[in-house]
């Protein structure tokens, strides 16, 4: 039910956001989108893609540190309101949300987010008949 | 030997050897300035009315300008490489070779190893006083003794399995390869080689790698200290207790200083080894700063002796920072960061001067990016920022930098960047 995400650690100033990039594009490895945060000194830039683990394995060769991590992607409509009730689902079950981005595909809205509640998170999911990316649909969804 | 007995036997020896220091044009002229006079030495705390020697002092007197008898009275030399400057040279007598030998047999025996054992030799040979110092100590002490020497790990392992080796002298990286090898060549060393005695010493190494050498190989390794300055080997040595070298009184008279204001330290602290020989006949050196850095375990040891016992060295003198006021070693730092495995063997100190204040910034390299999470990265960084100032009482900013992003540690001097403005 959820998908695996990279997380590289970037110092800022250092280059690293671009080798990854290079690596991926040599990989033939497609971004499905990415994000990055920052402190003053580094940030941890975020990326779905359409291979994780074969990007994963690509990026440590290449002595990047890198990161494998679950986290949820949920498909909404492209309505307004939609990504609103959604989090309202999760928040009125007390999920704590780490880090939360969105982007559009398609004409559909994709919400990613991340939660140390993963249990709950599946059931809220189940219940309300949300629809999800699982791993398996990242390589077939652009 | 009891503690009034080793104070007794030490100022005898000192006053001895002062008086035949004046054989010395070095220490003549040293003493004649000061106007000392080796009748001036009437208890062991008189030793501090003597100048200090230095390494410079015996690049300044290169080869034979210390020397307290004329050459030909001599029968060996053993030379520093000198990386800046002269080179050093220290001089022997045959008496002085036979009380080395004699210092290291001790060592040896200490350990548990006697005239039934063997003893393999993997040390340089040559003016590395590490070859022939173990060569004749443990022949002294009647050990059959296979001269080794470094390198050629495959014939050495030969030797070991062959003759039965039971005792080996070498540096922990060289340990380490011999057991890779051991296992590429399908041979235990528990079960095939009667090895059960280790020696190490001359390369900086954890007590976490002595640990593990200790393991793979299935032998107990004891430290080694020594210096060319003070013939080599045989200067301080572990006992069976690994905890602390003993260095024995009767050759040497320990002093800990402090390295900036050359004042004893308190019971205990950390400082620089000062060391006077006691029984040197061709070259003795009086009060010599060995730069190193080290302190006197208190408290008896188990074993039963009663010669200190010195603290594992930690640094060069040399590397000393001083930072607010505050005598800072690398050495304290680096020890903090080889606990945490999320950080590589690589880091670097930088000081600067920012608003007029002396500032520490540590850098150090993430080695796997063992979390998604900010929180994580940020709490990793301020446990290594307490930990440090909790042992040296300046607070440094601590970065987490990526993996391969900071000079390998090749030499000590990348290790710090001093760029803080004189005033
Ligand atoms: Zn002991």
């Amino acid at each position: 039910m959820t998908v695996h995400q990279l997380s590289v650690f970037a110092e800022n100033k250092s280059g690293t956001i671009q080798r990854v990039l290079d690596l991926l594009k040599e990989g033939n490895i497609q971004i499905i989108a990415s994000t990055i945060a920052d402190t003053t000194d580094y940030g941890i830039y975020r990326i779905i893609c359409s291979e994780p683990t074969r990007a994963y394995e690509t990026l440590r060769a290449a002595g990047i540190s890198v990161n494998l991590t679950d986290v949820f992607a949920i498909i909404l409509e492209n309505e307004v309101g939609k990504a609103a009730d959604t989090i309202k689902l999760f928040s009125d079950a007390d999920i704590d949300i780490s880090y939360l981005y969105s982007f559009m595909l398609g004409n559909k809205g994709i919400l990613i987010f991340r939660t140390k509640d993963s249990e709950k998170a599946h059931e809220i999911i189940i219940l309300n008949k949300l629809n999800f990316v699982a791993e398996k649909d990242l390589s077939t969804l652009i | 030997m009891s503690r009034p007995e080793i104070e007794k036997l030490q100022l005898e020896r000192l006053q001895k050897i002062v008086k035949h220091c004046m054989n010395s044009p070095f220490y003549k002229k040293r003493f004649d300035e000061i106007n000392l006079k080796p009748e001036d030495i009437k208890c062991l705390d008189d030793l501090r009315k003597i100048p200090f020697t230095t390494k410079q002092d015996l690049r300044d007197t290169y080869p034979f300008g210390i020397a307290s008898v004329p050459l030909e009275k001599c029968t060996r030399l053993h030379s520093s490489s000198g990386t800046t400057g002269n080179p050093t040279v220290i001089l022997h007598t045959e008496k002085d070779l036979q009380e080395w030998a004699k210092a290291v047999a001790r060592c040896l025996h200490m350990v548990g190893l006697r005239p039934s054992d063997v003893f393999q030799n993997s040390s340089g040979y040559g003016m590395f006083t590490g070859g022939l110092g173990f060569q004749y100590g443990a022949e002294h002490l009647g050990m059959l003794t296979v001269p080794a020497a470094a390198g050629n790990t495959k014939r050495q392992i030969k030797f070991i399995t062959d003759f039965g080796t039971t005792a080996l002298h070498a540096i922990p990286s060289y340990a380490a390869r011999l057991h890779e090898v051991m296992e590429e060549m399908g041979i235990d060393p528990r079960k095939d080689t009667k090895l059960k005695t280790l020696i190490i010493g001359a390369e900086p190494h954890s007590e976490e790698q002595r640990r593990r050498i200790e393991d793979m190989l299935g032998v107990k390794a004891y430290n080694s200290f020594g210096m060319s300055e003070m013939c080599g080997p045989g200067v301080a040595f572990e006992c069976t207790e690994q905890n602390g070298l003993h260095i024995w009184e009767d050759y040497y008279i320990v002093e800990i200083v402090n390295p900036d204001t050359l004042e004893p330290v308190a019971e205990g602290e950390v400082g620089e080894l000062v060391l006077t020989t006691l029984n040197r006949e061709a070259m003795p050196l009086l009060r010599y700063r060995t730069r190193d850095l080290t302190r006197v375990l208190p408290g008896e040891c188990p074993c039963g002796r009663h010669h200190k016992r010195l603290d594992r060295m930690k640094g060069r003198s040399d590397d000393m920072i001083i930072l607010k006021g505050v005598n800072i070693f690398p050495i304290q730092i680096e020890t903090i960061l080889l606990q945490f495995k999320e950080l590589s063997t690589d880091y670097l100190i930088t000081l600067e001067t920012k608003e007029s204040n002396d500032d520490m910034t540590i850098d150090v390299e993430l080695n796997d990016m063992f979390t998604d999470d900010y929180g994580r990265l940020q709490s990793l960084a301020k446990e290594i920022t307490r930990q440090i100032k909790d042992e040296i009482l300046v607070t440094p900013h601590v970065r987490l930098v990526s993996k391969g992003s900071l000079p390998k540690s090749e030499g000590k001097a990348v290790r710090v960047k001093d760029l803080r403005k004189p005033f």
